[in-house]
């Protein structure tokens, strides 16, 4: 071939190319975890630590209002705690994509912009999916025992929605902070807001004050949600946003993508400013 | 429709609150050139870049690459466009392979096509050997010019490179340069921002001089240095104490003031009459029994036309 043959780009419309620049963003995310497998397992070993720790050392220890296992009552917690630190690894790729100039080359290109943090997010939802499976065989491997069929389809949705969700927190916190070094402090932010709420401990069992703010943080209710949907209903509080966990497992995702979504976009367009 | 020109900007003006970036910036590229565009850090060459590759946009003035009006015609202008930062700007998990084959399937080729351009270009650029590594493991110099074979992919009309060899040993500096010569005998225009003036005298036929915002100069770099002046006399003495004795020597033959700098025991000014001048000095230097380490004619370098131009040296210059 010649090199004006190799270089003349290939006819297509606006939309397929926006599909294609897109994919291509997600196959880059894809081969980088292939490259290093090890990343997966540093993601993944923070919750299994927490299952393994949590399920057998403190476990005898640990009650569930109203009686049931407390593996049934955790397991489903860990899922979530999964998908809730997942904004981190959403925030440090882009940061690091943007402070070493890989955002600036793929702006410089005749390629769709939008397709930058769509390929994001959409790796992202692809690699929880892998996390949650890897997560899940672990439970089971413990003798968690969900109900199968469409609850656990239902849940495993929930899940990829509430990190749908954390994913525009992360494009908006990547693009945010200054550098990758400040990116590995958001995990000192992300422990204590995950912590108060009911992923390890019903909020019953907390100060009133602290078990209302567990109550009402939005991973609490995914957990609540999921943990009915897997046919193990234990530990559900009176609260209104308690009782409603199903509803707000879907509300507050969707609250969330309405605020970051948008700042996220905008400052991704003020990177042009 | 660009009259000969690659780049053209007229009056560019980018403000970041108070400060102005760029006050009415000026520049015209010839095509098939390379030009280089010099000044100080913050003198506004990287913001004038970014407006140009379509990253920023302008708040005032007119700029055209390729033709095309940068503002209304971003899309087309970034797919006649290479950029390569002051970071290298691939992916440092992906293999060289990889980087390429990517940025090619990005910029619209294709898989197939994407593929034999990545190996066509890790040949150009002498990565073939380490084609299958991860970048990650690249040395400097291999870093910077994979990243140029990125920018190259389209085999763009216009090619901006900002201070491509900053943080480079001067091996891996040589290495880039001839890869910059090569892309300019197939017809690319290059806009080459350094701080290095040993860099753009060496590359650039022409050279835009940036301060606060502005072009303060625009010529070859012969006719730079000869804005400053023509040949210099230039007398190094091996004693302090001689100073006086050769300032008066050298003032025989001079045009101007001689200038002596007590540290480097150097004395130099400007002469019309080299190889008189010259003669006469060494005669007269000799005859007085002036010990002396070194005499010549010395043309002005960019480092002087800097320092006439700006009234500053350049940040390294400062530095050293």
């Amino acid at each position: 071939m010649s090199a004006a043959q190799l270089t003349a780009p290939a006819e297509h419309g606006r939309t397929y190319w926006m599909l294609a620049d897109c994919w291509n963003i997600v196959r880059r995310g894809l081969t980088h975890y292939r490259r290093q497998p090890v990343n997966i397992a540093w993601q993944l070993g923070f919750p299994i630590l927490s299952v393994l720790l949590y399920g057998y050392v403190f476990g005898s220890a640990m009650t569930v209002p109203g009686g049931g296992d407390y593996k049934d009552f955790l397991m489903p917690g860990m899922f979530v705690m999964t998908m809730a630190f997942g904004f981190i690894n959403t925030a440090t790729v882009v940061v690091y994509d943007s402070t070493k100039g890989v955002i600036d080359r793929f702006r410089s290109m005749p390629m769709a912009s939008s397709a930058v943090v769509a390929g994001r997010g959409v790796t992202d939802l692809v690699v929880a999916c892998a996390e949650l499976a890897i997560m899940m065989l672990t439970a089971l491997a413990m003798g968690w025992r969900p109900d199968g069929g469409w609850g656990f389809l239902a849940a495993f949705g929930l899940l990829l929605w509430l990190r749908f969700a954390l994913i525009w927190i992360g494009v908006w916190l990547g693009l945010l902070v200054p550098n990758p070094e400040a990116a590995g402090g958001l995990f000192a932010v992300a422990f204590p807001l995950t912590m108060i709420s009911s992923i390890f401990v019903a909020p019953q069992l907390m100060p009133d004050w602290l078990g209302w703010v567990a109550a009402w943080n939005p991973i609490s209710s995914t957990a609540a949600a999921a943990r009915d949907l897997f046919g193990t209903p234990v530990g559900g509080g009176d609260s209104w946003v308690e009782q409603h966990a199903l509803l707000m497992a879907g509300v507050w995702p969707l609250v969330l993508t309405a605020v970051f979504l948008p700042l996220a976009v905008r400052r991704f367009q003020k990177l042009s400013r | 429709m660009n009259d000969g020109y690659a780049v053209r900007a007229e009056g560019l003006e980018k403000r970041y609150g108070e400060k102005r970036a760029l006050d009415g910036f000026d520049l015209a590229v010839r095509e098939g050139t390379v030009h280089g565009l010099l000044g100080p850090n913050g003198a506004g060459k990287t913001t004038a870049v970014r407006i140009l590759s379509t990253l920023i946009r302008l708040d005032g003035g007119r700029a055209t690459v390729a033709g095309l009006d940068v503002t209304r015609r971003a899309r087309e202008v970034r797919a006649r466009i290479g950029l390569t930062g002051q970071y290298a700007a691939v992916d440092e998990v992906l293999t060289g392979r990889q980087n390429l084959e990517m940025f090619g399937r990005l910029f619209h080729l294709g898989g197939e096509r994407a593929k034999a351009r990545a190996v066509e270009l890790l040949e150009r650029f002498d990565l073939a050997d380490a084609a299958d590594k991860g970048v990650g493991g690249y040395s400097g110099g291999m870093r910077r010019r994979l990243d140029l074979a990125a920018s190259m992919i389209l085999a763009p009309a216009v090619l901006f490179l900002d201070e491509p060899t900053t943080g480079l040993d001067p091996r891996s500096r040589g290495e880039v340069w001839d890869s910059v010569r090569a892309l300019v005998a197939d017809g690319t225009t290059v806009l080459l921002t350094t701080q290095y003036l040993e860099e753009a005298d060496k590359l650039a036929s022409r050279i835009t001089v940036i301060d606060q915002g502005r072009a303060i100069a625009d010529d070859s770099p012969d006719g730079l240095k000869n804005l400053v002046g023509g040949d210099r006399i230039e007398v190094v003495v091996a004693e302090r104490s001689d100073i006086p004795r050769a300032v008066k020597v050298v003032a025989r033959v001079a045009e101007g003031e001689p200038e002596s700098d007590d540290t480097e025991l150097r004395v130099h000014a400007p002469v019309t009459d080299r190889v008189a001048a010259l003669t006469e000095v060494a005669r007269t230097l000799q005859d007085e029994g002036v010990r002396v380490e070194d005499l010549g004619l010395r043309r002005p370098s960019l480092d002087d036309v800097f320092l006439r131009l700006t009234g500053h040296r350049t940040e390294k210059e400062a530095a050293a």
